[in-house]
């Protein structure tokens, strides 16, 4: 396993050496929604709270980053840090009032969506940060502005942050920390008899993810140039956030990716394809018959369902 | 001082008073059993010591230390493991793991806790399933896995809620002389339980339970033949009804 993440590693820095420029595309995306999957994953895979409004942390991230780059120059490689500090924050304040009050299920579901909702309505209307309009940055081709000329750039620093959020999270894995988390999402009321503080690993777990998915707040303005309320703080994106672990096995180190790898393409596909013949929102289709399947056929999500696969095999031969 | 006091302990659920006015103590190295008929508030005092509930009133110490108000995972750092009487593993978490949850309470680092979990295993005779998930195991195997994970935090008293209830005898006989070894340890236990046999030859005393309040206390061959337990259990006699 730790062999053919490797090579998967190798691999993947090589490739831009051969693909097209819309393949990188492609690539950067996957990527970059892995990361944001990973992110969501430490707190809604690992400890099993269900937040459904992780695109706040998006929007908090990448409003920071563009703002102190806008109206003060602050460099976005500085604004990035401090876009997951506020997100952090954020997050902080989520998981107290949920966690602090015992919203468990749907009702944290609930808190999370509603939480994401007031920031796009709030952003929508406070002219100082763009209104409905949004934030557009102007394109310099300057690294020291997160901008860059030449696409691989984007796509090495997009492999680098699924990287790290799936360096943070195995670390978090194979430590108190993440065994605490596990039994917290099975049975917390079981987990707190034996000795886990779960409103404390819960918080933790909400500060680390929030603040892993304000980082890429930053990425998606500067890559994108341009950042919108109903796109960076909406609903589909946080979906788009959720439904990528859930495909590929929440809880897992290697489901966020395997999912991103799915449905990425599949996405982009089917939007570029059928979206061009005018069957606009073809895609959510194919994620909704995708997730119906999974849920059917594969309630544990990919990943775990190829490695008992794998692991029947090898006792096999 | 007693390792457990517990003095005027009260709880109120809406118009049921669950717990009254409830005092005894348990003492260290101590076997105690809670006994009553159905609804008398066992589970609630467990509850009530643990840390899931709150008391209306009263105070609970434990080594000297006032647990009333502490959150479940303190009152657990202080000493006090519990069981519950609808088992509770983690279901998709190996046996290894759920153990490991208890364990990393006083061993930080995985790998000590790993060992002091296996440890546990052996001594349960779980060691064998050590690596299925608990969602598999029987139900006289989950039920020592619950007291597993209980004495894997190492606790100073061990509060077990029904451990014997549906164990046929055979595992009975295993399970007493598994809570005999606990206990030998230097463990303190109160136990809830409604296997008799069990009550009356792992107690050195018996606190017995009615609507809450406590209508007996004392060693099991006094609690055997006391009339109010009797009658708390097979009702009163009732002279009329019993003339043809």
């Amino acid at each position: 396993m730790k062999w053919a993440g490797a090579l998967a590693v190798l691999g993947l820095l090589a490739l831009p050496l051969a693909l097209s420029s819309y393949a990188l595309t492609i690539f950067i995306f996957i990527f970059f929604y892995a990361f944001l999957g990973q992110a969501w994953n430490i707190v809604g895979g690992y400890a099993g709270q269900l937040s459904a409004g992780h695109a706040a942390f998006v929007g908090i991230g990448g409003y920071t980053a563009a703002m102190l780059s806008i109206e003060h120059g602050v460099t976005p490689w500085i604004g990035m840090f401090a876009g997951a500090v506020l997100a952090g924050l954020l997050g902080a304040l989520i998981g107290f009032l949920g966690f602090r009050f015992g919203l468990r299920g749907f009702y944290f579901v609930l808190l999370t969506v509603a939480f994401a909702e007031v920031c796009r309505i709030l952003v929508s209307n406070i002219d100082a940060v763009g209104g409905a309009l949004g934030l557009y940055i102007t394109f310099t081709g300057n690294p020291r502005h997160f901008q860059f000329q030449d696409q691989r750039a984007y796509y090495y620093i997009a492999f680098a942050l699924m990287l790290f959020a799936t360096g943070v999270a195995a670390l978090i894995e194979r430590r108190r920390f993440g065994m605490y988390l596990r039994a917290i999402r099975e049975d917390e009321t079981a987990a707190e008899a034996a000795g886990v503080d779960a409103f404390r690993y819960k918080m933790l777990a909400m500060v680390v993810s929030s603040s892993l998915t304000g980082l890429g707040g930053s990425f998606y303005a500067f890559y994108l140039f341009s950042l919108q309320p109903s796109t960076v703080f909406g609903i589909p994106l946080s979906v788009e956030i959720i439904i990528r672990p859930i495909i590929g096995g929440a809880g897992t180190l290697v489901g966020p990716i395997l999912g991103s790898f799915i449905l990425t393409p599949l996405g982009e596909l089917s939007r570029h394809y059928l979206g061009q013949s005018g069957l606009h929102g073809a895609h959510l289709v194919a994620y909704g018959l995708l997730l119906i399947a999974v849920v059917l056929f594969l309630p544990n999500g990919a990943y775990p369902w190829l490695r008992a696969r794998l692991a029947r095999a090898g006792r096999a031969t | 001082m007693a390792l457990l006091d517990v003095r005027g302990l009260s709880r109120r659920f809406g118009g049921l008073q669950a717990v009254r006015d409830l005092s005894f103590s348990v003492g260290e190295r101590e076997i105690v059993a809670l006994i009553g008929p159905n609804g008398a508030g066992k589970t609630t005092v467990f509850s009530l010591l643990s840390g899931f509930l709150a008391p209306d009133s009263g105070d609970v110490h434990l080594g000297g230390q006032s647990i009333v108000g502490r959150k479940p995972h303190a009152v657990c750092a202080l000493g006090l493991a519990r069981t519950f009487q609808i088992v509770r593993p983690f279901p998709k978490l190996t046996v290894l793991e759920n153990v490991l949850i208890g364990a990393l309470v006083r061993h930080p680092h995985r790998r000590d806790a790993e060992a002091h979990a296996r440890g546990v295993l052996d001594e349960v005779g779980l060691a064998g399933k050590a690596s299925q998930p608990a969602g598999t195991l029987t139900l006289s195997e989950r039920k020592r896995l619950e007291l597993s994970r209980a004495l894997a935090t190492e606790p100073r008293l061990l509060l077990l809620d029904e451990v014997m209830a549906g164990l046929n005898s055979t595992e009975v006989e295993r399970t007493l002389d598994l809570v005999r070894a606990i206990n030998a340890r230097g463990i303190a236990v109160l136990l809830i339980e409604h296997v008799m046999r069990a009550v009356m030859s792992l107690a050195s005393r018996i606190v017995v339970l009615n609507y809450g309040e406590r209508i007996a206390e004392g060693r099991p061959d006094e609690i055997a033949s006391d009339r109010r337990v009797i009658e708390a259990y097979l009702g009163e006699p009732d002279v009329d009804a019993a003339v043809p």
